[in-house]
C-alpha cells in the first residue's frame, strides 16, 4: 500500500516541477509581473481622478484609485495563473506529460490535487511578489494583512485552479488560448468588483450588477479585499469555497477514467 | 551462471507457468461509433519480448491507454501481474513502466531534474532515487549528460533519457509506443538491444509496439494487430515458417499488408 511519505513526496515532486518550469519560462515569468503592474500603473493612473472612491468597507477612510484595485489585481494574476497552468495541462496533454503524470500509481484525484496545489503555489508567490513591488506605490495595507491574505488566496487560487483543471479537460486544442482570454479571462475580470466597486455598476446596469454578484472572481477579489485588511467577508468565503468544491467535483469527474470526457476523445493514434 | 542469470531463468521459469506480466482478456474498445479495439487477446509472461506489430490506426496506442488506465475499456479486463487494472490500479501502476509515444520530457529541466520528478511520482524519496538513476544513466550511456538540459540532446539521446525514466522504479512490466520513431539506424539498435537485454537480465516483461517489421528478431513474439483485431499471436520464427516468404521481415510485412487489403 502506498504509505503517506509516499504521498508526500510526489506532491513534493509535482510542486518542485511547477517552479522549476515557472522559472526557468522567462516570459511567463516577467508577464505574470508586468501584466499587474501594467493595470496598477498605468490604468489606475489615468482613472486615479476620474472614478473617486468613496469610503466602503473594508476601507475606514477615502482612498485612491490604485488602493482599490490592487486587492482585484492579486486576483487576476491567480486568475491568469489558473488558467495558463491549465493550458499547460492541455499543451501537457497534447505532449503527453499529463500521460506520465496519470501513469503514476496514485490515486488520480490526488495527483490532480497535486497538480492544483502546485499551481496555486506558484501563484502566490507572485501575488506577494506584486504586493512587494506595489508597496512602493504606496499600496501598503496593515503588516498584518499580509499575513491574513495566505488563507484566502490559497482557497482564490483553488477555486481559480480548478475552474482551469475544467476548462483544461473541455478545451481539446492548444490554439484555444485566444477563446479563453474571450469567453474565460475577460468577462471575469470585467464583470466583478476588480476595476470598480459594485454600488456604482448598479446604478449602470442591473443585469452587469448581478452578473457580478454571481462571478466567483467577484468574491475571490472581495475575500482578498478585506484579508488584505484584516478582516473576513463571509459571504464571498462561503461562495469561493462553494464554487471551489463546485469546479473540484467537475474536474474530477471530467478525468474520470470510466466516466470523464477521455473515454469519448480518442489519444492521436 | 551468473546470479542474475539464474534469477532471470528462474524468472521466466515461474512466469510461464504461473501469473503472466499482462494479460489483455477480450477487450474492446469504441470512441463513439469508431470501433477501435475488438476483442482483444493475449498474454505475455515476465522475461518475454513481445512485440505489438500493427499499422497506424491498428489500436496500439489505445490499447496502451487502456493498459496504463488512461481510461477504461467498454469490455473485457486488463491484468498486470495478476492485477486488474481497473480494481486494483495502483498495484498495477507500480509494477508498470512505459515510454510513450510522443515526448513527455520537459526540455528546460536538466535530465536529472527530469528523472527525479518521475521517480516523485512513483513515491520514491531523493535518497533512493540517486543510486537507481546513476545505474541506469550509466547503462544508456548518458552518465555525463546528467546536468545538460533535455533540449541539448539529441532525439535519440532524449529516447534513452525516457527509458531510464520508465526504468527508474524498477518496472516488472515495460510498455514502449512506438520508441524509435523519427530515431536513427545508430539509436534504434542500441534502444532494440538495451531494451532486449534488461528482458533477458532483469526478466522484464516488455511489450514494444510498432509498425516497423525490421525490428522483430526471430526469437520474439509477436501480437500482431490489424484494425482492431488481434491476426496473429506467436513467435516470429513461428510466423515466418508459415509463409511463403525467404526473410522475416518480408513475411510480417506481407502479413500486415494482407490487413490493409
Amino acid at each position: 500500500m502506498i504509505r503517506l511519505a509516499q504521498y508526500g513526496r510526489c506532491l513534493a515532486g509535482v510542486i518542485r516541477r511547477e517552479a522549476l518550469r515557472w522559472l526557468h519560462q522567462t516570459g511567463r515569468f516577467v508577464s505574470a509581473l508586468v501584466r499587474p503592474l501594467v493595470w496598477l500603473l498605468i490604468f489606475a493612473a489615468g482613472f486615479h481622478f476620474v472614478l473617486g472612491v468613496s469610503i466602503i468597507p473594508p476601507y475606514e477612510t477615502y482612498i485612491p484609485y490604485e488602493v482599490y484595485i490592487a486587492p482585484g489585481l492579486c486576483a487576476m494574476i491567480q486568475l491568469f495563473n489558473g488558467m495558463t497552468s491549465s493550458l499547460s495541462i492541455v499543451y501537457d496533454r497534447e505532449m503527453g506529460s499529463m500521460r506520465l503524470l496519470m501513469v503514476s500509481p496514485f490515486p488520480r484525484g490526488f495527483l490532480l490535487s497535486a497538480k492544483l496545489f502546485a499551481g496555486v503555489a506558484v501563484g502566490i508567490v507572485q501575488v506577494y511578489l506584486f504586493l512587494a513591488i506595489a508597496w512602493f506605490w504606496d499600496i501598503a495595507p496593515p503588516p498584518l494583512g499580509y499575513l491574513a491574505v495566505l488563507p484566502a488566496l490559497v482557497l482564490s487560487g483553488l477555486m481559480l485552479g480548478a475552474l482551469g483543471l475544467v476548462l483544461s479537460s473541455v478545451i481539446s486544442q492548444l490554439e484555444n488560448f485566444a477563446s479563453v482570454m474571450n469567453f474565460v479571462i475577460f468577462p471575469m475580470f470585467f464583470a466583478s468588483s476588480a476595476l470598480y466597486p459594485l454600488w456604482r455598476v448598479r446604478e449602470a446596469s442591473l443585469t452587469v450588477y448581478w452578473t457580478s454578484q454571481l462571478n466567483p472572481f467577484t468574491h475571490a477579489t472581495e475575500l482578498i479585499r478585506f484579508a488584505l485588511y484584516g478582516r473576513l467577508n463571509a459571504l464571498s468565503l462561503l461562495v469561493v469555497a462553494a464554487y471551489t468544491v463546485l469546479f473540484w467535483i467537475v474536474a474530477v469527474w471530467a478525468y474520470d477514467p470510466g466516466r470523464g470526457l477521455a473515454v469519448r476523445r480518442p489519444v492521436a493514434e | 551462471m551468473s546470479a542474475v542469470e539464474a534469477v532471470a531463468v528462474d524468472a521466466r521459469a515461474a512466469g510461464s507457468a504461473a501469473v503472466p506480466a499482462l494479460s489483455v482478456e477480450g477487450v474492446s474498445h469504441a470512441f463513439g461509433s469508431r470501433q477501435v479495439l475488438d476483442d482483444v487477446s493475449f498474454s505475455l509472461a515476465p522475461g518475454e519480448f513481445t512485440l505489438l506489430l500493427g499499422l497506424n490506426g491498428a489500436g496500439k496506442t489505445t490499447l496502451f491507454s487502456l493498459i496504463t488506465r488512461l481510461y477504461y475499456s467498454a469490455s473485457g479486463t486488463i491484468g498486470v501481474y495478476g492485477h486488474d487494472i481497473r480494481r486494483e490500479p495502483l498495484k498495477a501502476l507500480a509494477l508498470i513502466g512505459v515510454v510513450f509515444q510522443q515526448p513527455t520530457l520537459d526540455l528546460d529541466l536538466t535530465v536529472e531534474q527530469n528523472l527525479f520528478y518521475h521517480a516523485s511520482l512513483h513515491g520514491m524519496s531523493r535518497r533512493a532515487a540517486r543510486p537507481r538513476i546513476e545505474e541506469e544513466l550509466a547503462r544508456a550511456e548518458l552518465a555525463d549528460r546528467r546536468h545538460d538540459k533535455v533540449r541539448q540532446l539529441s532525439g535519440g539521446q532524449r529516447r534513452r533519457v525516457e527509458l531510464v525514466r520508465a526504468l527508474v522504479h524498477d518496472p516488472k512490466l515495460l510498455l514502449l509506443d512506438e520508441p524509435t520513431v523519427g530515431l536513427d539506424v545508430q539509436s534504434r539498435r542500441f534502444l532494440l538491444e538495451h531494451v532486449r537485454g534488461l528482458c533477458a537480465e532483469r526478466g522484464a516483461g516488455v511489450l514494444w509496439a510498432t509498425h516497423l517489421v525490421d525490428e522483430a528478431a526471430p526469437d520474439s513474439r509477436i501480437v500482431l494487430l490489424r484494425r482492431g483485431r488481434v491476426a496473429a499471436a506467436a513467435p516470429a520464427a513461428e510466423l515466418h515458417r508459415q509463409s511463403e516468404h525467404r526473410d522475416l521481415a518480408t513475411a510480417l510485412d506481407a502479413m500486415l499488408r494482407e490487413a490493409a487489403a
